[in-house]
């Protein structure tokens, strides 16, 4: 046997099937026992039914992205796993389990050379009063993978404890069986034990992550429309905002979302609101009214494929135009982007200080990619960053809403403050927020929104910049994590490689940048765009000193490291 | 020693921005009507919030000197229901015309209806787009020559009140901008009524719907008193001529207040969602 740090493991079925159970109950006992990993789901646009697959890595390091070929792949029924096409490939070393009472993998799992083997997973569960043939798979997973059959009844005890003892019995006898009938495979590779760690492991989704961060960033008023992908960042939210003494309320469309928020935000309140493309679209107006009235709002797009409809369950980093050049007029704001599912709660809380602090809308682009993916990670650190509006309590002589001030930032007055009633206003207006059409205003006001976010001292925590080396990786958002790994596997083949992947978007940081890109001699750009946006985006506003290299497709298919480190390795 | 609640006089109320719109405006009384009320109850400046989207009614927010938002288009009620459900202690007042509430806001007045929020919303319906210089409104009559609808629009007209009972309104009057002292009696009704209070002002737009001085003498008060039966709201509403002014409806729904737990909890007790 050899101890590997990482394996990954596919679980396919038809709707139904269970193969979506099986993958959480593996990450869900694999994070119990210490390891790190992540988990995807993949299934067709049918609400019930169609083709489902859990896809996993479990490592004893942590784990951002999904792997090219995945070690085990196991076919519960391979009745529509065809559908999945490139999605779910095996290679040589792959190891493709199914029931040939269920029929024969497709021959995009075959043809790479994958060893396939039988199991009866049928006929086994058969044998078992309540069995069900997922069960059988799990148990073959867990001896695969080195689980002992109890790591894995510990989560069956806790997610069955509502279905009572026999389907808690059902499913132990089921995972011994599958245990028992993997246990002749001749599978050298094993998981290496897991690294003491301090405290518990946290198994959350990216889209948890950002409510969390939310609130812990002092979000206490959501305004809810749902949309696929983002619609779990509300749903977690609605009954955790009300703990924590909040409010979220259901809008009638993304148009009400964005102005109750706006709303919201007025009275005091720190507010959000979580959609994607579509939805995002519908806000633009709004989020100009947010900027020219200087109230701030975090508004999370999870992005989806686009244009329209697009592909709503698969990821894309397509909305990066609209974020940043959405809006009419010229309207400075703040965009961010998460680069995985812990950063989700980080950035999302660092989003909600500075929309706070700045008086600014900030819009976070996650993707369907880190939102849905579940991940089993060490507890993520608390930061400080709590929001902290300028707020005027006491007014002395005549209140000035939108004054000029060093900063930019003009302290507010809150409803109910007396002396300072003042109207909040999207027509160009003076410093005391009266309406006005002079161009000397009009340039005042324009200087104080854009000196505002220009002149806020971000940090660090602008971008990951990590490595050296004259060849840079410049990237951003999910795709961080696969240009981490294809840099990691590179080192091993002597290429040196620096990571820069920005986390704030806009406004632009020129000289932070041009200092993460010291000695560049080559720039592998790599984004999950069809026409480049965040190529363009870099070159309107970033001197790139080096050759410079795209790497940049469509969704909906996840950029992979192996991807990048080929495109490293193109160039050089 | 306590400092004694100043008592504010109805000029108070009133900023001192000089408003855009044209002399002979009825808005302009809707604007005494609003400060006369806000007197009448007692309020003070700051405690009440005027939330407006864009039209000429939609500017009187900075005619006043109570806390004002003047927002996009046609969002005035959503940005209202955000503020007044994380701020109950203040007093919403929105403000609107025909355009901006009943075309592109349309949506959002139906929700805001069914929601029964405790707000007052207040519409002023000139029966045209006076901003844009002459347009059409949901409420222009069908014949009604404009340079967009040459010869008319031919569409039938809509019909805000049965719309606003139909969906939920907690209470609904319609007032003429000509009587100011009882379209003050009315909003301050409104304003006290629990609930989400719709009321419809007729206000003529004198640049563009000279036609409309005729209303003053087409209004008349109605007949009978509000009734709390939405049955027989309903029937009079469809039947009436439009002209009928008062309080024709007052429902007893309850308000709506999402719910919201104590301050204090300690966020650490998040995390045992995620905790393995």
């Amino acid at each position: 046997m050899q101890d590997v740090p990482s394996i990954s493991v596919a679980i396919i079925g038809s709707g139904g099937a269970g193969a979506l159970t099986t993958g959480d109950i593996l990450l869900e006992a694999a994070s119990a026992a210490g390891w790190q990993g992540l988990a995807t789901r993949t299934l067709g646009p049918q609400i019930r039914g169609g083709e489902a697959a859990a896809l996993l890595r479990i490592a004893t390091h942590p784990v951002e992205c999904m792997p090219e070929r995945y070690d085990l792949v196991i076919g519960i029924d391979w009745l529509n796993a065809q559908r999945f096409g490139a999605e779910i490939l095996a290679g040589p070393e792959s190891l493709v389990i199914g029931d040939a009472d269920a029929g024969e993998p497709p021959p995009i799992l075959r043809d790479g050379g994958a060893r396939v083997l039988n199991i009866e997973l049928k006929e086994l569960a058969a044998g078992i009063p309540g069995g069900r043939p997922n069960m059988i798979a799990l148990g073959v997973a867990a001896r695969l993978l080195g689980f002992a059959p109890e790591q894995i009844d510990v989560v069956i005890e806790k997610r069955l404890a509502e279905k009572g003892e026999s389907a808690i019995e059902a499913s132990r006898a089921g995972i011994r069986a599958g245990y028992r009938a993997a246990s002749w495979i001749d599978y050298t590779c094993k998981l290496a034990p897991p690294p003491a760690i301090e405290g518990k492991r946290w198994l959350l989704s990216g889209n948890e992550a950002t409510g969390l961060g939310a609130i812990r960033g002092g979000i206490r008023f959501a305004a809810a429309y749902p949309i696929t992908p983002a619609t779990e960042i509300l749903e977690w939210m609605s009954p955790s905002l009300v703990k924590a003494g909040g409010i979220l309320l259901q809008a009638e469309d993304e148009l009400a979302a964005i102005n109750m928020i706006i709303g919201a935000s007025y009275g005091g309140t720190p507010s959000l609101t979580a959609t994607s493309g579509p939805g995002l679209s519908l806000m633009i107006e709004a989020l100009g009214l947010s900027t020219a009235a200087e109230i701030p709002v975090v508004v999370i797009d999870v992005m989806r494929g686009g244009p329209s409809t697009g592909i709503p369950t698969k990821s894309e980093q397509t909305d990066l135009n609209i974020a940043i050049y959405g809006m009419h007029g010229d309207a400075p704001h703040l965009v961010l982007a998460p680069q995985s599912v812990a950063d989700c709660l980080f950035t999302t809380q660092w989003a909600t200080y500075l929309a706070e602090t700045l008086q600014s809308p900030a819009i976070v682009l996650s993707d369907q990619f880190m939102g849905q993916a579940r991940a089993a990670i060490p507890r993520p650190a608390d930061v400080a960053f709590i929001g902290a509006r300028a707020v005027t309590r006491e007014i002395g002589g005549t209140y000035k809403r939108y004054a000029a001030t060093a900063n930019g930032v003009s302290p507010m007055a809150l409803p109910g403050t007396r002396g300072g009633q003042h109207t909040a206003e999207g027509l160009t207006h003076t410093e005391h927020g009266t309406p006005t059409s002079s161009a000397e205003e009009h340039v005042k006001q324009l200087d104080k929104r854009r000196d505002k976010l220009d002149g806020h001292n971000y940090g660090d925590h602008w971008a990951t910049v990590e490595g050296d080396g004259d060849l840079v990786v410049l990237t951003w958002g999910s795709i961080t994590g696969a240009a981490r790994e294809a840099i990691a596997q590179a080192r091993g083949e002597g290429i040196a490689a620096r990571l820069v992947a920005p986390r704030l978007l806009s406004p632009v940081r020129p000289k932070e940048m041009q200092a993460a890109l010291v000695g560049a001699k080559r720039i592998l750009i790599v984004e999950q765009s069809h026409s480049a946006q965040f190529h363009r985006y870099l070159r309107a506003h970033y001197e790139l000193p080096a050759e410079v290299q795209v790497f940049s497709r469509s969704g909906p298919l996840p950029i992979t490291a192996a991807e990048i480190k080929n495109a490293m390795l193109q160039g050089s | 020693m306590q400092c004694p609640a100043p008592v504010y006089k109805q000029a108070d109320f009133k900023s001192d921005v000089k408003p855009i719109w044209c002399p002979g405006c009825g808005d302009y009384h809707v604007l005494l009507s609003f400060t006369r009320a806000f007197a009448q109850l007692k309020l003070a400046p700051e405690e009440i919030a005027v939330i407006s989207g864009i039209g000429c009614s939609s500017r009187i927010p900075a005619y006043t000197n109570c806390y004002g938002f003047h927002g996009v288009h046609g969002r005035s009620l959503a940005l209202a229901a955000g503020l007044k459900v994380t701020r109950p202690d203040l007093t919403v007042v929105v403000a609107s015309g025909d355009g901006d509430g009943y075309s592109i806001g349309g949506n959002h007045f139906l929700h805001a209806c069914r929601r029964n929020i405790d707000m007052t919303y207040v519409v002023m319906d000139n029966h045209i787009y006076g901003m844009t210089k002459g347009q059409p409104s949901p409420t222009t009559e069908p014949e009604f020559d404009t340079a967009l609808s040459p010869g008319g629009t031919g569409v039938r007209p809509f019909h805000p009140l049965v719309v606003a009972l139909a969906s939920g309104a907690n209470f609904i009057a319609r007032c003429f901008s000509g009587n100011p002292n009882e379209t003050a009696n009315v909003l301050a009704e409104a304003i006290r009524h629990p609930g989400f209070s719709f009321v419809e002002i007729l206000s003529p737009c004198v640049t563009f719907r000279p036609d409309e001085s005729k209303w003053k003498e087409q209004v008349h008060a109605a007949p009978v008193a509000a009734t709390t039966d939405p049955g027989k709201a309903a029937r009079r509403l469809m039947t009436d001529d439009g002209f009928n002014l008062g309080i024709l409806y007052r429902g007893d729904r309850k308000p709506f207040q999402p719910a919201s737990g104590a301050s204090g909890y300690d966020l650490a007790q998040l995390e045992r969602d995620f905790e393995q």
